[in-house]
């Protein structure tokens, strides 16, 4: 549904978004990722025609957004970062404006705008100004515009920020439901909310895609993926670091006491090789007769996959 | 234009018309509008004191009454879409630029329509009194809402170029000032004391004052309505570029 080729956009000199190529089809929900300034506001503003790419083709749908905008933004529903809304209106008036733009008119506008409002949980303040909502309610009337008209795309900048944690919880929960037939690029800084929510994501820094995967593929680029943690009683930590460092599949063994548990992380030999290295632990914690409270394999962090992208700086001075 | 060009138009101008009548904006407007214009009229023009059966003391106070009152009406038209941010939210809906920019200038200009016909009370004084000729009066009011109309593309074109309505009023209001200006009697006259009658001529043209009087004496003049056409939309075109040059192109 949304092909990115190639895009360029440059402010002056500045390269905010160099080079950036990607694709979702229906039924895939993107998860846009990167710090501060990275340039996932900038792409999203030129695949939903706010900015034209300095270079680069765009399309949705099949119609290229320099060719055929308007075509184009008939299928998208986008909520911008701010999450601006007409502040002079209330919020039945606005969404009412919102449908009229979209081409809905009297019954399947009513039907458009009441469907929204249920989704968006906007009933109690319909009839409010806008200027007196608060955060997450402004957020939310927003969110529901973009979806107004049913779109088979949809471009949402942060949906979930300024909400509380309920009403993240419910917005991830609409992003998912639609995400089963529509196209959806969202971006975001909460990375548990990729895990969740997302089919596959992608991480941009500096204006360029660094990775693009599934969530699972990219925490497997963890540096801890795939070694186990143990945490046991009542025994020293040199015999748990020797004992554990003399395993046939066991690498590195880090080893500390915290109190009168010691916690343990044992890194495989071979990374390629799933599930031995936690068998051999469980073995030897059997042969022992060591007493353990924890006892698993890590599947590695997306937070520190995103660091390990975005700041290869900082992590090579740290390893060095 | 086609029909959903022409919805997507009346769309945009509801939206704006409703947000002045939604605020005391309207209100505030509308009342200091014609509380001006009578004091202009009565107190400064002297109507009574001329006994004449015209509105001449009426019309001729409209290009400085306008001058600040437009670019006020208009000073947030885009302004404040650029602030609040809800420009993204404009111009990422499936219209055309130039369908928001014409939605907006009808909507502010049907607004100071409907204040300028508010002003009837003073053709009924006129007609009352005397036998005033109210095709010249008619001419005269057409005058003023073309005035009205060219002035407020400039305060749509300068609306534009900021985020600031402060500055998009000042901006408008020297822009306007100088198209009084540059054709008003006083100026012209110390032009034409060292400057070449084409150059006092070339910059009379872009005044709005002679072509303004014409309709004051009741001369719709073809000239005259291609000025005022021709002002608003070469400030109109201007700011559809502006609001190109904004999103980086």
């Amino acid at each position: 549904m949304i092909t990115v080729e190639n895009l360029v956009k440059e402010f002056g000199p500045k390269k905010a978004v160099n080079n950036v190529t990607f694709s979702v089809q229906r039924g895939e929900i993107l998860g846009f990722l990167g710090p501060n300034g990275a340039g996932k506001s900038t792409t999203m503003r030129m695949i939903t025609g706010f900015f034209p790419p300095t270079s680069g083709r765009v399309a949705v749908g099949g119609h290229d957004l320099a060719e055929d905008p308007i075509a184009a933004k008939k299928l998208i529903g986008y909520l911008p970062e701010s999450a601006p809304c007409y502040s002079d209106m209330t919020v039945a008036g606005f969404l009412g404006f919102a449908a009229e733009m979209r081409g809905l008119r009297g019954a399947a506008r009513d039907a458009a705008i009441e469907k929204a409002v249920g989704l968006c949980f906007l009933r109690d303040v319909l009839h409010q100004s806008v200027d007196t909502l608060s955060k997450g309610y402004r957020h939310r009337t927003c969110f529901a515009q973009s979806i107004l008209h049913d779109p088979d795309v949809l471009v949402l900048d942060e949906p979930t920020d300024g909400l509380d944690p309920n009403q993240k919880h419910e917005v991830r929960q609409l992003i998912k439901r639609m995400g089963e037939k529509k196209a959806i690029i969202f971006s975001t800084h909460i990375l548990e909310e990729v895990e969740a929510v997302c089919s596959r994501a992608i991480i941009i820094d500096r204006g360029t895609v660094v990775a693009n995967g599934t969530p699972a593929e990219l925490k497997a680029r963890s540096e801890v993926a795939g070694s186990v943690s143990l945490r046991v009683q009542g025994v020293a930590v040199d015999v748990v670091r020797s004992k554990l460092g003399g395993l046939m599949v066991a690498g590195r063994v880090h080893a500390n006491a915290t109190g009168p548990s010691v916690t343990a992380r044992i890194f495989p030999r071979d990374k390629s090789v799933n599930g031995e290295l936690a068998k051999a632990v469980a073995e030897l914690t059997a042969k022992e007769a060591w007493h353990f409270d924890e006892l698993h394999t890590e599947e590695g962090r997306l937070d520190e996959v995103f660091r390990a992208i975005t700041l290869p700086d900082t992590v090579q001075a740290k390893e060095a | 234009m086609s029909p959903d060009s022409f919805r997507n138009v009346w769309t945009i101008a509801k939206r704006e018309l409703t947000g002045y009548f939604n605020s005391p904006v309207a209100y505030v407007f509308i009342v200091i509008f014609l509380l001006l214009n009578g004091f202009f009229t009565f107190m400064l023009g002297g109507f009574f004191e001329r006994g004449e059966a015209n509105l001449n003391s009426f019309f001729t106070w409209h290009p400085w009454l306008y001058l600040f009152l437009v670019p006020a009406a208009g000073m947030r038209l885009w302004a404040e879409e650029r602030r609040v941010g809800t420009l993204e939210l404009l111009l990422t809906m499936p219209i055309a630029p130039w369908e928001a920019i014409v939605g907006k200038f009808a909507a502010c200009w049907a607004f100071l329509a409907l204040a300028l016909a508010l002003t009837f009370p003073v053709v009924f004084t006129v007609g009352f009194l005397g036998a005033p000729d109210f095709g010249t009066i008619l001419a005269g009011y057409v005058g003023s809402l073309l005035l009205a109309g060219a002035y407020l593309a400039v305060t749509v074109m300068t609306s534009a170029l900021t985020r600031n309505q402060v500055i998009s009023f000042i901006l408008s209001v020297v822009i306007c000032f100088f198209l009084i200006l540059c054709g008003w009697e006083p100026v012209t006259n110390l032009l034409v004391r060292w400057a070449p009658d084409w150059f006092v001529n070339t910059v009379a043209a872009f005044s709005v004052m002679p072509h303004f009087a014409g309709f004051q004496r009741g001369v719709v003049d073809l000239r005259d309505l291609v000025f005022f056409g021709s002002v608003m939309v070469f400030s109109l075109f201007s700011t559809s570029v502006i609001l190109r040059s904004l999103r980086g192109a």
